[in-house]
């Protein structure tokens, strides 16, 4: 079959791909929204947290770190499955309950992102001046408010950088969560391979995609980077 | 807690350990050498040698890992018979080789980014001064740039040496059994995810421990603050100075 017809012709393999690479991206950007949550946690315990909780919040970093993220996703998809499944028995139904796997992808991904983002919060955080929390206070703000107004704000915008390298590296780690099944771009690539038999064809697809994503959204933090500074520019 | 399984786990995951180490060896090492070729073409400021370069890091900085391994594995099987006719079919056969090559050529790509950052944190100055001295450019990169630009980049190169090291289980994937391979099936066989994920955990964290700790060992040994034992100066004696 001709290339051309191969990808764009009626029921060609072009719209399976442009849909699979789409939920790459929704995949991404949940596990970065997850990551974050859990990575501003992590970065609170580090930051304000007691000896235990500072010592519980370094061993979590060091441990995700350290550990490949093969084994996060594994841990996820027959961990969570094994846990629904002691509860649906629990609860009188016999049987393996599978977490869904979108889910798993993301809370892994999520998990595996929020080490990285613990550390951008944190020097993001580091680099308000301690004036303006001394002063939130004295204006008598509450933790919330001062949060809402003072911190988050500008923590945002030092952490722009850092996010957009955390954000290359979840995109990039979510052609693992093929490996459990999810039909993401990696993953149709392979089914596309193995039905036509032309795998070198259908990875190139793939890759091509994939740095059409990487650089569009790499252009995107950039632009945003330059957006938050514009405040600050001077002259 | 059942320690007779966890022993048996460790034991047989342990068995992995070797593949892990002998992958993260050989793409380090493969990919080491790639990554000084293409950084010297980078710093060449010949449009020929660096647009090359950049073209290259780009595209493997930007996919996955994964994808470029399948590409090696997969995506070159189509081509079996050029690869039969040239007598590379028996290499691109092989998921050990095939594994070597994606990931030393992915590492060379980030590595080559790290050694240019530490090509150009060389000062301009070292440079004048040795081609003031008459060193020729090749000369000077061996005595002058390199060792400069190797200390500079070796703590961002330890954090890629972990990476790999990490790296490496996606080798699994293409049917290489090591330390992540071993625990997948585990896991799959057993449905102990806990367990042998705190096994294999504990296995990767020893190793990248013990990279990291080598790394920084070898920053300390090349850190030019060391107190070396040095000749003494020779004493400056100036005419005419009173005594």
């Amino acid at each position: 079959m001709h290339v051309f017809d191969l990808f764009l012709g009626p029921n060609g393999w072009g719209v399976p791909l442009l849909l699979a690479a789409l939920m790459t991206v929704a995949l991404s950007v949940s596990g970065l929204a997850v990551g974050a949550v859990l990575g501003a946690l992590l970065a609170h315990a580090r930051i304000t947290g007691g000896f235990i909780a500072r010592t519980a919040a370094d061993a979590v970093t060091t441990i995700l770190r350290g550990v490949p993220d093969l084994l996060v996703i594994y841990l996820f998809y027959f961990g969570g499955s094994q846990i629904l499944s002691w509860a649906g028995h629990a609860a009188g139904y016999d049987g393996f309950i599978g977490l869904p796997v979108f889910l798993t992808g993301v809370l892994a991904l999520g998990v595996v992102s929020a080490a990285y983002q613990a550390e951008v919060f944190r020097g993001a955080f580091n680099a308000i001046p301690r004036g303006q929390i001394e002063s939130a206070r004295a204006a008598g703000m509450g933790s919330l408010l001062m949060f809402r107004r003072v911190l988050a704000p500008q923590v945002i915008r030092h952490a722009l950088p850092g996010l957009g390298n955390v954000w290359q590296l979840i995109l990039k780690d979510s052609a693992l969560i093929s490996v459990i099944g999810l039909v993401e771009l990696l993953r149709a690539a392979q089914v596309g391979a193995g039905s036509t038999r032309q795998p070198f064809l259908f990875y190139s697809a793939a890759l091509l995609l994939y740095l059409a994503i990487t650089s569009v959204s790499g252009q995107a933090f950039r632009w945003a980077e330059i957006r938050s500074l514009r405040p600050f520019r001077r002259g | 807690m059942d320690l007779s399984f966890l022993q048996a786990t460790l034991l047989t995951l342990l068995g992995g350990l070797p593949l892990t180490l002998n992958l993260t060896a050989c793409s380090v090492l493969l990919g080491g050498a790639g990554a000084l070729v293409l950084a010297l073409m980078r710093t060449s400021g010949l449009v020929l040698l660096s647009g090359p370069a950049r073209a290259y890091v780009f595209v493997f900085r930007g996919t996955p890992l994964l994808i470029q391994l399948f590409m090696v594995y997969y995506g070159l099987g189509q081509f079996r018979p050029a690869l039969q006719e040239l007598g590379l079919w028996s290499f691109f056969r092989d998921p050990y080789y095939c594994a070597v090559l994606a990931m030393a050529m992915n590492t060379a790509a980030y590595a080559s980014e790290i050694i240019r950052g530490g090509v150009a944190s060389v000062p301009p100055g070292a440079l004048e001064a040795a081609s003031a001295c008459g060193m020729r450019p090749l000369m000077r990169l061996r005595r002058i740039v390199l060792p400069l630009a190797i200390r500079q980049a070796l703590p961002a190169y330890g954090n890629e040496l972990v990476l790999m090291a990490k790296a490496t289980s996606l080798a699994s994937t293409i049917t290489l059994m090591e330390v992540t391979g071993l625990a997948g099936k585990m896991i799959a066989q057993t449905y102990r995810a806990v367990e042998i994920f705190a096994c294999a955990g504990l296995i990767y964290l020893l190793l990248t421990f013990f990279l990291t700790r080598a790394v920084l060992l070898l920053e300390w040994r090349l850190s030019p603050r060391r107190p070396r034992r040095q000749p003494a100066p020779p004493t400056i004696r100036i005419t005419g100075e009173p005594a």
